[in-house]
């Protein structure tokens, strides 16, 4: 009999802060600059530098962690990382240790099953290494320390995430959250948001985690998935076999679609972690952590909430239009813009709309529907003028960039036929050419009502207000 | 000329019966002379010494000099100087040509002080005797046959010898203060915080405190109105108000509380160094100052704590010497393993070796809080002592060293002894408390120092009852033979 397995995902996500200049010098920190030109004596760790403290990834890790209800640790503590590595320029990493500046708090996540909350165990900042480049240079390492030093703020989930899905819904709202923040501008493929995941399984029921690995930097949604999804078949595979995981640091190749081992158990560093004694402990006072809450924008949860008690919406709705900014932004455009009600809004923005965007690969920032646009159409659902059915030809219309609703009702004459007088003669006539179904249906078949609906709306070529069609038909039919 | 202090050398550039100039080429005549013997500097920069000599002359044309505008000047070569090669004595640094000054340097020369050049040391300023380098040992003035003390003995002994009137120096556990001892100067490390760090090469970051050598307690307080001060590239460095050192030299020591500590008395100190120690407090009582008994009581912790708090630092601080981007890089690596592992193995001496070792071994999973953890505590503890007594007495006087100069190779093959030899200096660097040693008198014909503590910024108060002692007293005048 086989198993049934629980996977276990923790993850560790490396927010690369946008500050102007690095954590602990003055150099910039901007992306793409000729290889070495942004590294000053300090990130060069030139004999006798010492860090300074940037106040802004200071600023910008407290308001992550005020966003996510975790404690801001009002004593936090800078300590040295130390290991050997070309892209380390000073044989140690500045990270925070013991005492980060971020404590415990959540994130609310929509999975398949409704929302989840997930539990962050940590914030803490530390100090991006340099890049090693591997190619063009005749078989040595080039070493470029423009990215030495940049800001990171480290942030660590509890092992609360069950599937692939869930980790990837995790990294999405997370990412909509440091984004909608302004403290990192979320460039996955320049690496300002990485992910390592943490991926156990263990039989449904044990209470004891399973030996975990780590999946280091896999710089994409769909490859976190994917990665996940290997690692945890693979471990599948390994215990049925009945074998066993051995705690590794694996590395996603996109490529191939598999980890392999990055380095093993013998080669494990001890980083030799203690306090960095150029830095004095890093102290915050309540003043400070909140003036940088009277800061934070409306978050995703309150706009969450928001949606649910101003609009009537689903929890469920209302958390998957928060998830992302820029959706819940066109939700909110289109809404200001049109007299229909917000269900209505919703289920077009969530439903048409973003079915024709995840079919055409499009954020919705790329929407060939402005939110205006779309706001006019659902005016003319709302008022009428076109039904749900005749409104999906119209947004196909709007999608393939045929102008507003409005126009394009007017150009195929799509409005919808209300007129009682105009029904009733096609539905005499309908009744007319159809006697022996009519005779069916008044001798009890009930079911063919829909028959002489579908005649109805036939002739009107779908423009008549379906239920006037409903009523009058009924009347008709009985008399 | 070369026997004036630093303070009449000044008088004698403002009243222009000197020039920088000629000054500057009297003193490098002195180092080029000397230096053969005594080995006290790595790299003397005469063509942009005269070429500041010049500036500062300039300067003083114009009516724009400062008090110490053309005052020669020395600097320990752990000190960063833009396009002047920064050694630490070590092989390791042999060819490294720093792009910046550090703080201290820029403040010099801001000051209008002429670098003759850069002083010979222990290498990365550890040791205690001026034989860890990778330049050859420094010898004492005194006797050439002895060490000059070290970390900083190249600084000491130019100063000694008066190839220079001043030099700076760097002190982790008494790498100011010994040597001014074993070389009968004055030399003062100031309160943890009180001087920039930024572009001093470090050896363990918690502990290492910039200072000066003069003769004189008053020339210190000259300096240390150069050198002193916050540093916002230094986040160790104090944002506290500096005074004006020289303005308070003259004060009375009446009433001033001078405590003297069992503990530095004890098992260890050669007998008339405790003679003389005893006598410099008689004398200090003359001029007003009331001296009374203290203890000190976790001072044996101090050479054990010390030596895993410093050589933990300095393990990591250390690491940035790994032949990828500056520095000595060894021939033809065949990995990137054997690039660090020989570069760094040829690349540094045995004694920096041996605390890398320490170091790395203390911080190590599983010993850390056996070690590092358990040496902070007790650092606390020694710390929390000096508190205990300055809640009693102002300042604490007491030897500086146990014993006067040894002989070169005398505790090279034993460093335990070697490290013992700074029992009465480490605690100050654990505890971050300023700390001066002038001379007090002599021992066989060797100097010997005494050493002032206070407590945190109060250096102004050390050089006071400094400059008030050797208005009564000569040692600080006296000149080794030969030079």
């Amino acid at each position: 009999m086989s198993t049934e397995w629980e996977v276990v995902i923790g993850l560790e996500v490396h927010v690369q802060l946008n500050t102007q200049s690095k954590i602990f010098s003055g150099a910039a920190t901007a992306y793409g600059a000729d290889p070495n030109t942004q590294a000053c004596a300090i990130d060069l760790g030139m004999p006798g530098v010492l860090p300074v403290l940037n106040k802004e990834a200071v600023r910008k890790a407290t308001l992550f962690g005020l966003s996510v209800d975790a404690e801001i640790a009002k004593h936090s503590v800078f300590a040295r990382k130390n290991y050997f590595y070309p892209d380390l320029p000073k044989g140690y990493q500045i990270s925070q240790y013991e005492l980060p500046i971020v404590g415990k708090g959540h994130l609310d996540i929509v999975t398949d099953n409704g929302i989840k909350r997930i539990g962050i165990t940590r914030a803490h900042l530390e100090e991006d290494a340099g890049k090693s480049l591997h190619e063009d240079f005749h078989g040595m390492t080039g070493i470029d320390l423009n990215r030495a030093g940049t800001p990171l703020l480290e942030i660590v989930s509890e092992p609360d995430m069950r599937s692939a899905a869930e980790a990837v819904s995790y990294l999405k709202t997370l990412h909509n959250l440091v984004t909608h923040l302004g403290i990192c501008d979320g460039n996955m493929q320049e690496g300002s948001f990485r992910c390592d995941a943490n991926v156990s399984i263990r039989p449904k029921g044990q209470q004891e985690f399973g030996t975990r690995t780590e999946t280091k930097n896999v710089n994409s949604f769909r490859f976190v998935e994917r990665a996940i999804n290997y690692e945890i078949e693979r471990q599948i595979s390994v215990l049925e076999q009945g074998g066993t995981i051995d705690q590794a640091t694996l590395l996603y190749d996109a490529a191939k679609n598999e980890t392999r081992p990055m380095r093993s158990k013998e080669e494990a560093n001890d980083y030799r972690y203690f306090p960095d004694p150029d830095l004095l402990p890093l102290a915050l006072d309540d003043e400070w952590i909140e003036s940088v809450r009277d800061t934070l924008p409306e978050l995703p949860h309150e706009k969450r909430d928001r949606y649910q008690q101003a609009f009537g919406l689903s929890e469920y709705d209302a958390s998957v239009l928060v998830a992302n900014k820029a959706l819940a932004h066109y939700f909110e455009s289109a809404l200001d813009n049109t007299q229909a009600p917000a269900k209505l809004v919703t289920n077009w923005v969530m439903g048409d709309l973003s079915g024709a965007l995840n079919k055409a690969s499009l954020d919705i920032s790329e929407s060939p529907v402005s939110a205006e646009q779309l706001a006019g159409l659902l005016d003319r659902i709302h008022d009428d003028t076109i039904s749900s059915k005749i409104a999906k030809t119209v947004f196909e219309a709007m999608w393939n960039g045929e102008g507003d609703a409005n126009a394009i009702i007017a150009a195929k004459g799509l409005q919808q036929v209300t007129d009682t007088g105009a029904i009733e003669t096609i539905i005499d006539d309908v009744m007319a050419a159809n006697p022996t179904q009519l005779e069916q249906y008044r001798s009890g078949k009930d079911k063919l009502f829909g028959f002489f609906v579908g005649q109805v709306m036939k002739q009107t070529q779908g423009k008549a207000n379906p239920q006037q069609v409903n009523d009058l038909l009924k009347k008709k039919l009985s008399s | 000329m070369h026997t004036k202090t630093l303070q009449a050398l000044a008088s004698a550039l403002a009243d222009k019966s000197v020039s920088s100039v000629e000054l500057t080429e009297h003193f490098l005549k002195r180092c080029r002379e000397h230096n053969d013997n005594l080995n006290s500097f790595i790299t003397l920069t005469e063509e942009t010494a005269l070429a500041q000599a010049k500036a500062a002359d300039d300067a003083r044309a114009k009516g724009n000099a400062g008090p110490l505008t053309g005052i020669p000047f020395a600097q320990k070569d752990l000190f960063c100087t833009k396009g002047i090669k920064t050694t630490c004595a070590s092989k390791m640094l042999d060819n490294f040509i720093a792009p910046y000054d550090a703080t201290l340097v820029t403040k010099c020369q801001d000051a209008g002080l002429v670098s003759l050049g850069k002083t010979n040391m222990d290498e990365f300023a550890m040791g205690s005797s001026n034989e860890n380098s990778h330049y050859g040992a420094v010898k004492n003035p005194w006797d050439t046959a002895r060490v000059p003390g070290g970390s900083s003995g190249g600084s000491a002994a130019a100063v000694a010898a008066r190839l220079v009137p001043a030099a700076s120096g760097t002190d982790t556990g008494g790498s100011i203060r010994q040597p001014a001892s074993f070389s009968g100067i004055t030399g003062i490390k100031p309160t943890y915080g009180r001087v920039s760090r930024y572009g001093m090469i470090a050896f363990a970051s918690s502990l290492d405190q910039g200072g000066v050598f003069t003769q004189t307690a008053e020339d210190a307080a000259l300096l240390m109105n150069v050198i002193a001060g916050f540093d916002p590239k230094d986040s160790t460095s104090a944002d506290v108000a500096v005074p004006d050192y020289a303005a308070t030299l003259n004060d009375s020591l009446h009433g001033l509380k001078i405590g003297l500590p069992k503990e530095y008395f004890a098992e260890g100190l050669d007998s008339s160094i405790a003679t003389i120690i005893e006598n410099a407090a008689k004398t200090l009582e003359q001029q007003g100052a009331s001296v009374t008994e203290i203890s000190l009581p976790n001072t044996p912790s101090a050479i054990p704590v010390y030596y895993v708090i410093a050589p933990a630092e300095c393990s990591s601080n250390l690491s940035r010497f790994d032949g990828v981007r500056y520095g000595y890089r060894c021939e033809a690596p065949n990995d990137l393993e054997d690039l660090y592992k020989r570069s760094r193995g040829e690349g540094f001496g045995a004694e920096v070796k041996r605390r890398i070792m320490i170091g790395t071994y203390a911080l190590s999973a599983g010993y850390y809080d056996a070690y590092y953890l358990k040496a902070q505590q007790v650092r606390r503890m020694i710390s929390n002592d000096f508190q205990q007594a300055f809640n009693d007495v102002d300042v604490i006087l007491g030897p500086t060293c146990p014993t006067t100069a040894f002989k070169l190779g005398e505790k090279t093959t034993d460093p335990v002894s070697m490290y013992l030899n700074d029992i009465y200096t480490i605690s100050t660097n654990l505890a971050g408390l300023p700390g001066m040693s002038i001379p007090a008198g002599f021992v066989d014909g060797m100097p010997v120092g005494m050493q002032l503590i206070g407590n945190h910024f109060s250096e102004a108060k050390l050089l006071n009852i400094g400059h008030q002692f050797q208005q009564v007293t000569d040692w600080h005048q006296q000149m080794p033979e030969g030079f």
